[in-house]
């Protein structure tokens, strides 16, 4: 097997990894949660125009919340690049996004995540790691 | 009921694909440009926002922010997310076709996983039915 080339420990390694899918799954949740109270953008912008679906959008707490946790989890993902490989980096914090992100509709949005939705976040899970081979 | 798409929110769902792949793409390329970030000079993440390719990198990412918050407004979480990964999907086959790169057969494998997840939640409803709470109602 070949070795990762990184410029962190392991702990370091997945710390940052860590980091990056924590916040970029609250951010998921977060926007997705503001923009279902919020309501369909499409119908907004046909009532009050683009600049009320933008008004809509910036004057949620929930929003703003999840623009600072995807902040927060692109500026560790731009620290986890610079000390870890992107072949690892990228696909193992986009798959721990992908599995976190069901459990956390499926816990705080009440998404219906059936089988068929399990099992696509597993496949694109396992097809993002096959990728970076 | 069981919600479909028309085809200019399916439109909406390829801008979502597309911007981020190609957007994170720049996105590396310009960090290795600038070269490793140490933690006692975390100013350096502000020098990478002068690089051409990740300011490049930025503007897509904006325009992928845009159309997935739209998505997200008419489709759930978990049926948006899946499009996202398809990105990964169109970037690997430019790079067969376009770039004639050389895609071993782990990537070909993780291809075809990527396209059978993604069909799993096309076919599906977009969007999960909530019963409305007798407050909402009035």
């Amino acid at each position: 097997m070949t070795p990762v080339t990184s410029h962190a420990g392991t702990f370091e390694t997945w710390a940052t990894i860590l980091t990056v899918a924590l916040t970029a799954i609250a951010g998921d949740v977060l926007t997705a949660g503001a923009m279902r109270r919020i309501g369909d953008l499409d119908d907004i912008r046909a009532r009050s125009g683009i600049l009320g679906a933008i008004k809509a959008v910036v004057g949620s707490k929930m929003f703003l919340l999840g623009v600072v946790s995807m902040a927060l989890s692109f500026f560790s993902l731009l620290f986890t690049l610079s000390k870890v490989d992107v072949s690892l980096a990228a696909p193992a914090s986009a798959s721990l996004t992908f599995i976190g992100n069901a459990a956390a509709a499926k816990i705080f949005l009440h998404e219906n995540v059936d089988r068929r939705r399990w099992l696509a976040a597993l496949f694109v899970c396992a097809g993002v790691i096959l990728l970076s081979k | 009921m069981k919600h479909t798409l028309s085809p200019q929110r399916y439109l909406i769902l390829l801008a979502v694909m597309l911007t981020a792949s190609v957007g994170d793409t720049l996105l590396s390329h310009g960090m290795t440009q600038v070269g490793p970030v140490s933690l006692h000079h975390l100013g350096t993440l502000l020098v990478a926002l002068k690089n051409p390719w990740v300011i490049g990198g930025i503007v897509l990412l904006l325009g992928f922010f845009a159309s997935y918050l739209t998505a997200l407004s008419w489709a759930d979480l978990t049926f948006v997310l899946p499009s996202t990964a398809f990105g990964y999907v169109v970037v690997a086959l430019l790079s067969r076709f376009w770039l004639h790169e050389h895609i071993s057969a782990y990537r070909w494998a993780g291809i075809i996983l990527i396209v059978c997840g993604v069909g799993f939640v096309a076919n599906g409803p977009s969007l999960t039915e909530h019963p409305r709470h007798a407050d909402d109602a009035q």
